[in-house]
């Protein structure tokens, strides 16, 4: 370990940081989401073509600056040049851009996607007046795609740790009151103000006391916290000891899910850089101040994310929720005062205690301030993970930063909340996204999962879907949560089957109250949002199902055929070659027919005819006239 | 009982609240919890077998069958599902001849389905062993799982 003055660190993080911008800098965006996207053929590449020509520069993996829908992307910046980000790069258009930039001094602004610095470069516009950033405001993501995640210098040289510096020369109260004035509210879901949460496990009786870090990030449609962890660790680290000085804790824990290994590799190194530093540890930089933080890889289970659960599965029991009170301020892991907050609170403390409350506060409504992260996905153009001011309405979210529908199809719903939330319909749109509004239209706020579904996905379809995944996750304590999930599920299969009946409606709704009001903890009480809110706005979907047997938007498997278009039909075969139950007949210059006995709608034959044919459709209730079996085609059609 | 299980069990800590973290590493080195294992923890640690058994299968992470050679996880996350994530799930289903769950009988794959990897921008999404593939097609099931194939 070295035994260094913060300033000493200090310094040190800047020369540092000074050597690296003298020089040229290659950053790819390396997340998760960048490597699945080929962000690290494009870096082989990278480093292949820098060797080749000689060209002195380094290559740092950063973290997503949350553009996903155009990843992967690399940004470059010559020494005293600002950065330059190129977008939706393949191995060959790197190799390009390397050596029309950095050997010919040619910056490509036909390829390029924006700058960043204070300088520009001539006909590439500003990264952050592009559509989809301007009404952005990065403060969790301060530093993600813009600092190399596993060099701690490089957040200290960004203003890392100075929160914390200033939190060991305030008093623990007055960092709690700070914490407090900032109006920060818990980002895992339920908004409980995070000072007054702190304040009560301060005051709880006991010497040893707990922290945790909530990053068993559950929610099938989030990924925010991922890329927080696995962006910018530091953050949240130093969140979390700014929490522990001010609560009194000594030993914190970070249950991170296990299906994230790249975000767990990261806090790992992180966890090293601090010991070394003597930022972790015993006499934390010199200070009385000792803490430590351990790893916790969560297994599985979605109802960890609530807290007395998280609480039994650290201590290595099956994840079930106990009643409250005593609530883990008073007694939680190993019945000792335990504080929970989730990534992103973790996050926002650090930045909090660096900028100070009024500055975070300046951000947001009245009632929730600051800004909150959402992973924008589904059906918008511009999918990826955004950071807005609180009170963003939903409209600007999808339509201004989320480029509208893809496809120009028509915008159906916006799934906020996850499982635990409930869907909102286009005419609620100018909602402000805040805790209070979305809890009004019956959804929630949730951690930051944010569906968008168009005309082509089937409502009911989705409340099935989510009820499949609180039916499964649901730890089977309380008899309404376990029994009545299983009971909506098969409500809702059957009516997606076109077997629903009269009454299943009602069944339902009285179902989702008696789950909601009767269940334990927070999984049950919000599982049937998503019910609730599907038959609040979209009553005539359930209906058509149940009614007419139609499923309106042609999604639900047992209530659509496929069938060939014989006006478009080339009779190419490929079709026929690709069905996997041999249920198309035809031949050569044939029109195809569908065996609508055999078929069993995977849509594979919709997948495999080609887009110039465009031959196969579906229907959600009566076929068309089609021929009964193979006819020649009329030629003509298709010269 | 295997020598890399009980060399597994000899250099655990055996600390109050470790019965996560020793199946954990179990699965990690054996691919599965077996019978075995599950016994001698309990031995070990003096609980129940069926302690250990309860803890275990409440959590999804852990298999009590051996693993095929390649690990095939399909997500069915919403963003997944709103883009067609079943379909994928039912041609990989096709492609291998196996339900969810199950390993082929040449013992190369087995498929999972999980609720959600994080990639929900680029949905619909497939991992195979550490290897995520984004933005899925049917039609690129085929040509996916034949780089895995023996």
């Amino acid at each position: 370990m070295l035994k260094l003055s913060f300033e000493e660190i200090q310094n040190k993080a800047q020369t540092e940081w000074k050597d690296f911008c003298a020089k040229t800098r290659i950053l790819v965006g390396a997340a998760t989401c960048g490597r699945s996207a080929g962000a690290l053929n494009v870096l082989n590449t990278i480093n292949e073509e820098l060797t080749k020509h000689t060209i002195d520069a380094v290559v740092t993996q950063v973290g997503c600056i949350g553009l996903c829908y155009i990843e992967p992307i690399i940004s470059i910046a010559k020494p005293n040049e600002p950065y330059i980000f190129y977008a939706s790069l393949t191995p060959e258009l790197a190799q390009q851009i390397i050596e029309d930039y950095l050997l010919k001094g040619n910056p490509r602004p036909d390829l390029a996607l924006g700058t960043v610095g204070n300088k520009g470069v001539k006909d590439i516009p500003q990264l952050f007046d592009l559509a989809m950033l301007k009404p952005q405001v990065r403060i969790v993501l301060r530093n993600c795609g813009f600092i190399d995640p596993i060099n701690i210098n490089h957040y200290i040289v960004n203003g890392g740790y100075s929160g914390l510096i200033k939190a060991l020369d305030m008093k623990p109260e007055d960092v709690i009151e700070e914490v407090r004035k900032s109006g920060l509210r818990g980002r895992g879901g339920a908004g409980f103000p995070t000072g007054v949460k702190w304040g009560f496990c301060r005051k709880a009786p006991g010497k040893e006391k707990y922290l945790v870090c909530n990053a068993d990030e559950g929610d099938p449609g989030a990924f925010m916290d991922r890329s927080v962890l696995e962006g910018d660790p530091h953050a949240v680290l130093e969140g979390i000891l700014i929490g522990a000085h001010a609560i009194g804790a000594t030993k914190g824990y970070i249950y991170c899910r296990a299906e994230y290994p790249l975000a767990l590799e990261r806090l790992y190194i992180a966890l090293g850089q601090m010991r070394e530093y003597g930022i972790l540890g015993d006499n934390i930089l010199g200070t009385d101040f000792s803490f430590d933080i351990e790893i916790k890889e969560g297994a599985g289970a979605f109802v960890c994310g609530e807290e007395t659960a998280l609480i039994a599965s650290i201590e290595g029991r099956r994840g079930i929720p106990r009643s409250r009170p005593p609530f883990p301020a008073n007694s939680g892991i190993w019945d000792k005062p335990t504080n929970i907050n989730n990534v992103e609170t973790w996050a926002d403390v650090s930045v909090i205690l660096q900028r100070g409350a009024d500055w975070f506060a300046g951000y947001g409504t009245e009632n929730s301030k600051g800004t909150k992260t959402f992973s924008l996905a589904g059906k918008v153009k511009h999918t990826g993970l955004i950071e807005v001011p609180l009170g963003t309405t939903l409209h600007q979210v999808i339509y201004d930063i989320g480029g509208g529908i893809a496809g120009d199809k028509r915008l159906k719903a916006v799934q906020t909340g996850g499982p635990s939330g409930g869907f909102i319909p286009p005419e609620l749109l100018e909602t402000p996204v805040d805790y209070e509004s979305l809890t009004r239209l019956g959804s929630i706020m949730g951690s930051g999962g944010m569906v968008v579904a168009d005309e082509d996905n089937c409502i009911v379809d989705m409340a099935r879907f989510f009820l499949t995944f609180t039916q499964s996750e649901s730890c089977g304590k309380c008899a309404p949560c376990r029994v009545g999930t299983r009971q909506m599920l098969d409500i809702l299969e059957r009516i997606c089957r076109g077997e629903g009946e009269e009454g299943d409606i009602e069944k339902l709704q009285h179902l989702a109250e008696t789950v909601r009001d009767s269940s334990l903890c927070a999984l049950g009480g919000t599982a049937p949002n998503p019910v609730l809110t599907s038959i609040r706005y979209f009553l005539n979907e359930y209906e058509a199902h149940i009614k007419e047997k139609s499923c309106p938007a042609i999604a639900c498997k047992e209530l659509v055929s496929y069938y060939i278009k014989p006006d478009n039909c080339a009779g190419c075969m490929i079709c026929l070659r690709n069905c996997p139950v041999d249920a198309i007949k035809g031949d050569k210059q044939m029109i195809h027919v569908i065996d609508q006995e055999k078929c069993i709608k995977c849509g594979t034959c919709l997948d495999f005819c080609p887009s110039r044919f465009s031959a196969v459709a579906k229907v959600s209730g009566v076929l068309p006239d089609l021929p009964e079996k193979p006819i020649p085609i009329k030629k003509q059609d298709h010269i | 009982m295997s020598d890399k299980l009980t060399d597994i069990l000899d250099t655990h800590n055996w600390e109050k609240g470790t019965l996560i973290l020793i199946l954990q590493k179990i699965q990690k080195e054996l691919g599965y919890i077996s019978e075995d294992a599950i016994s001698e923890i309990a031995r070990r640690a003096r609980i129940s077998k069926n302690e250990v058994f309860g803890v275990a299968s409440f959590y999804s992470q852990f298999h009590f069958n051996p693993q095929g050679k390649h690990n095939v996880k399909v997500c069915l996350g919403t963003s997944c599902h709103v883009q067609g994530g079943p379909h994928i799930l039912e041609a990989v289903e096709r492609e291998l001849g196996i339900k969810t769950g199950q390993t082929t009988e040449d013992g190369n794959f087995n498929l999972e389905s999980v609720a959600c990897f994080g990639c929900c921008a680029l949905s619909p999404v497939m991992v195979v062993d550490n290897t995520v593939y984004s933005r899925m097609t049917t039609k690129k099931v085929k040509d996916i799982l034949k780089l895995y194939q023996e």
